[in-house]
Formats: C-alpha cells, sequence, structure tokens
C-alpha cells in the first residue's frame, strides 16, 4: 500500500457524518471493496473532502467506495464500491 | 435553531460586486488544493490525450502535444467552493486546435482523467477560444497536485469543469453527468448565473 | 463490534463554554457543560459547530481530552489560516455557546475492560497527543496498571501539550519524547523524526502481544504504522486516527 498523501484523512473524521446518516456507529464496521475484495474497517478507509463533497477509497486498489455530496441541506450517499459494510 | 457562537465569523468575505467576481464567491491568493483521490503519476512516456468518438480517433503523445501551437493566456477562475483566483497564468493548446484535428458533429463531450474523474460539457464551451489543455502554470510545469502534467481549463465554468490529470475527451450525442454532476452539481456550471447545483 | 451502540444523542446539542487552559501558545484546552452528555469512552471525538450572526456554521471534528466520567474538554491548536481553530484559541469565552454532536468513534477506542492486560504503545505527532492523554486519565482514574510507552514527537518543549501532567509520568507510564526542531542545552533525548530505529528502540517486543494507538498528522501516521508492521506489529494491533495536513482534522 503507497503511503496516504498529506491531506488524506481516514475514516474516523466521517463517524460523525455515518451516524448522522446511518443512525449507529460506523467506524469499526468492516467494508470489503467491489474491486479488489479486501476489507477492513471504515477508520482505516482513505477519506478524501475536496470541500465539494467527500469520497471513501480502498487502501489498497484506490477504488471508490462511497461518496457522499451534501446539496441543499440533502446528503447524498453512494456506497457504489462497497460489496458489503457490516 | 442553534445558538449564536458570540464573535464568530465566516473567514472569508465575499468579494463586492465588480464585475470580476461572480456572486457568492471570494478572492483568494492561495491556490486550494482539492482532490478527490491520490494524485496520479503517468509518466509522460505512457500519456496521451485521445479525441474519441469522432469520424477517426486522434491521439497525441507528449512530444506530439508539445508540438502543437500553444497559447499563454491570463485568466480567471472561480470555484463552486467560493473561492476565485484572478489573474491566473496559463500555457497550453486550445481545444479549437485539438478538435480542429477531429472530424465530428456531436453536440457534448465527456473529459475523462487519469484516476477516473469526468466531467461533461457542451462542444461550443471548448469553442472559439474559450477552453485549453493546459500543461504550464505561472510560467512552470503545472504542478501534479494541480493537475499535472495536463489539465482541462474551462474559466468561464466552475473550475470543477476544469479536470485536473485531463487524457481525453469522448465526443457524445447527448449531455452525460460527469463525477460531480451525478451527485447533484450543475450539468453546466455558469458561475455568473451561479449554477452550483443541479436546478440552479 | 459488541459494545458500539451510540451512546447519546445523534443530535447537536448546546455547550457552554466552563474554562479554558493555555496549554502552550497556540493550543488551548477548553471545558464544556453539556447538559445531556450521556458520556464517552478514552479515544472518541466529537463533532463542533458554531454559528455566526449572519446564519453561517462552520463545523470541525476534535478529539475529548478529557477521561471519561470528566467533564468534556477538547484541545484545539491554531492553525494560522483556520476559520475554526483561532476563533476557539484565541476569542472564546466562558459562557459562550456553541453545538457539539457525539461521542463519535467506535475504533480508536481504549478500554482496559477490553484489551486486557498486554502493554500499550502510544505514539503521538503533535496534537495527535489529545486523544492519547485521555487515555492516560482514564487509566489513572480507574486504577488500572497496565504498563504503557507513549512516545511524543514534537517540535520543541515548548510545543509539549500537557507537559506538567506528562512530566509527572504516572506509575507504570514511561514518556518519551522526540524533539524534532530544537532541543534545550543539554538535551540527551531523541532529536529527530520518528523512524524505524527508534520504533525498534521504543516499541514493546512483539511477543508481549501490544497494542499500539498512533495519532496525528497523515504523513505521521502513515510512516510509524508501517513501521510498527515492519517490526512485526500485526496490523489489528495498530489503531490508527489521522489528522491531515495539519496538526488537527
Amino acid at each position: 500500500m503507497r503511503p496516504l498523501e498529506d491531506d488524506v484523512l481516514d475514516g474516523n473524521a466521517i463517524g460523525g457524518l455515518l451516524i448522522e446518516l446511518f443512525g449507529t456507529e460506523m467506524t469499526a464496521a468492516v467494508g470489503t471493496c467491489g474491486v479488489c475484495g479486501s476489507s477492513g474497517p471504515v477508520a482505516e478507509m482513505a477519506v478524501y473532502h475536496p470541500r465539494l463533497g467527500t469520497v471513501v477509497r480502498c487502501r489498497t486498489c484506490d477504488n471508490a467506495l462511497m461518496v457522499f455530496v451534501e446539496v441543499r441541506g440533502v446528503t447524498c450517499v453512494d456506497l457504489r464500491g462497497l460489496v458489503s459494510l457490516s | 435553531m442553534s445558538p449564536i457562537s458570540r464573535g464568530f465569523h465566516r473567514r472569508h468575505q465575499e468579494a463586492e460586486p465588480t464585475g470580476r467576481v461572480p456572486p457568492g464567491q471570494y478572492v483568494t491568493t492561495d491556490f486550494p488544493v482539492l482532490s478527490a483521490g491520490p494524485t496520479p503519476r503517468t509518466p509522460l512516456a505512457d500519456w496521451t490525450f485521445k479525441i474519441e468518438g469522432g469520424s477517426s480517433p486522434a491521439s497525441w503523445t507528449w512530444p506530439e502535444f508539445q508540438a502543437l501551437p500553444a497559447e499563454t493566456v491570463t485568466v480567471d477562475i472561480h470555484c463552486v467552493t467560493r473561492w476565485s483566483k484572478l489573474d491566473t497564468t496559463w500555457t497550453g493548446v486550445s481545444l479549437d486546435v485539438l478538435l480542429g484535428a477531429v472530424s465530428y458533429d456531436a453536440p457534448y463531450v465527456l473529459a475523462f482523467s487519469d484516476g477516473g474523474y469526468t466531467t461533461n460539457l457542451p462542444v461550443a464551451d471548448l469553442l472559439d477560444g474559450k477552453a485549453w489543455v493546459a500543461y504550464n502554470y505561472g510560467g512552470k510545469p503545472l504542478a501534479a497536485e494541480h493537475g499535472g502534467p495536463a489539465r482541462l481549463l474551462v474559466p468561464h465554468l466552475y473550475f470543477w469543469k476544469s479536470a485536473k490529470w485531463v487524457r481525453g475527451l469522448r465526443l457524445r450525442e447527448t449531455d452525460v453527468p460527469g463525477f460531480w454532476e451525478m451527485y447533484g452539481y450543475n450539468m453546466y456550471g455558469d458561475p455568473w448565473r451561479e449554477q452550483r447545483y443541479a436546478g440552479d | 463490534m459488541a459494545g458500539t451502540a451510540v451512546r447519546g444523542r445523534l443530535t447537536w446539542q448546546t455547550a457552554t463554554v466552563d474554562s479554558l487552559v493555555d496549554e502552550t501558545p497556540k493550543v488551548r484546552t477548553i471545558s464544556l457543560s453539556v447538559p445531556d452528555w450521556a458520556g464517552h469512552q478514552a479515544g472518541q471525538h466529537l463533532d463542533l459547530r458554531l454559528t455566526a450572526e449572519d446564519g453561517y456554521q462552520a463545523s470541525r471534528e476534535y478529539s475529548i481530552a478529557s477521561a471519561p466520567g470528566e467533564p468534556v474538554a477538547i484541545t484545539v491548536e491554531k492553525l494560522d489560516d483556520g476559520e475554526v481553530s483561532p476563533y476557539l484559541t484565541e476569542e472564546v469565552q466562558p459562557g459562550d455557546e456553541l453545538e457539539v454532536r457525539g461521542p463519535v468513534g467506535g475504533y480508536f477506542i481504549w478500554d482496559p475492560a477490553v484489551s486486557g492486560t498486554t502493554p500499550l504503545l502510544l505514539l503521538a505527532g503533535g496534537s495527535g497527543v489529545v486523544p492519547l492523554r485521555a487515555m492516560l486519565r482514564h487509566r489513572s482514574r480507574v486504577g488500572n496498571s497496565v504498563p504503557v510507552r507513549l512516545l511524543y514527537s514534537v517540535r520543541s518543549l515548548a510545543d509539549v501539550i500537557y507537559r506538567p501532567e506528562l512530566d509527572a509520568e504516572p506509575d507504570g507510564v514511561q514518556v518519551i519524547f522526540t524533539l524534532t526542531r530544537q532541543q534545550p542545552a543539554g538535551w540527551t533525548g531523541y532529536a529527530r523524526r520518528v523512524d524505524q530505529a527508534m520504533i525498534n528502540d521504543v516499541a514493546w517486543p512483539v511477543a508481549q502481544a501490544p497494542l499500539a494507538y498512533v495519532c496525528g498528522p497523515t504523513n505521521f501516521v502513515e510512516a510509524v504504522a508501517a513501521d510498527l508492521v515492519a517490526l512485526g506489529y500485526p496490523p489489528l494491533r495498530v489503531k490508527t486516527e489521522r489528522f491531515g495536513a495539519t496538526g488537527t482534522p
């Protein structure tokens, strides 16, 4: 695994957002990447926050696992890259 | 109702409307780096710029691209996250040159980049001196964090349309949403009409 | 993971600033009164939101600096070009109101009831020391005696947060500083960024099944976590929290 760049966070940073969206604590939940099959806790996923939205990526293959975009107070949630999250 | 936090105010005040700065923006002298993924590191030996969907595909390697006529332009850029940066200087190849090399009649493109980013634009917004594929910024080679080796530059639209790490355009009959557009950003993105989100 | 049901409310609640402690010239600890706070675990964080008179809101997250059972406190580092941290470190006063949401975090938590008696290795880069300090305070409050080593990377002694508390070194806690930019005359401790050699010196032997928590800027966490794994720490025994390019998320 390549080291994350300096301004990249991890899934700990979206803990509050995930509670708000899923109603429960999610940073310890385990996600499985739909592209490379690797799995790990949300807390260890790479979180990119270019302020247009938040993109959560697989540490192994950079696949976009989750994308969150807030538009006019409503957050669009796309769990596009995960095959499972539990 | 949230309580007011005494003495707290936003850091950046909106610019006075002078005609240079679109509504809802503030002027910055920084150049913020906003990335949705890791910085791609394509070696120049592997880099190509392609135009697909015309009567025949067009492709330029880096040396071929560098040999094309280039322009240096100074433009203002406007990010949907509300910062505007004035008088930025870029060198690159005009889309008039690139699209001029292809025979096509499609009205739309989907620009695609290393790392999987896409954004959609009307062809008309790339022509007549409105857009470039830029590889120098401020007189120096474009830094990877800002989209180097080359990025799309379309200053009259919000800057998310100026795709970093651009590798080509796919000509299309229909306008399909790119990455951010799919999640609710405006299909067109005119900062002067504040078209930030779908429906604006 | 069992036991990570959400505690406290999911919604924003009003918090009142209770007291302030300036830890260093750029770092301040703020204690808050949060009437409906349901409690937190060591290592968790909270989301904080400020509202300006024109309705503008900004929210950030801060690690909780206090132990479970203590009043909620956060420690904030001023970022010169920040929007929220200058306000919190320079403007805010007791009695001011802001909003908090939390606690948040089910992964970067130290709970002695769960992690048993194996030694604890805490690795802090700059303000990454904040959640680790909550863990140390919790350990003291509950009378836990797990052996702890804290390796704290910081620019200079003047930048050490919680210095008096860390110098006091509670029983079984060893605090090791590495001063990366400036060292006092006669300093015999580490004087460089954390590297593999330092990790090899400081880390508990793998055979003792230690548990490691790494917190700080992303580049610090990336390097340190990789070094621990290279030393033989199982990745599952290395917990990480990254603060991005600056001292606070």
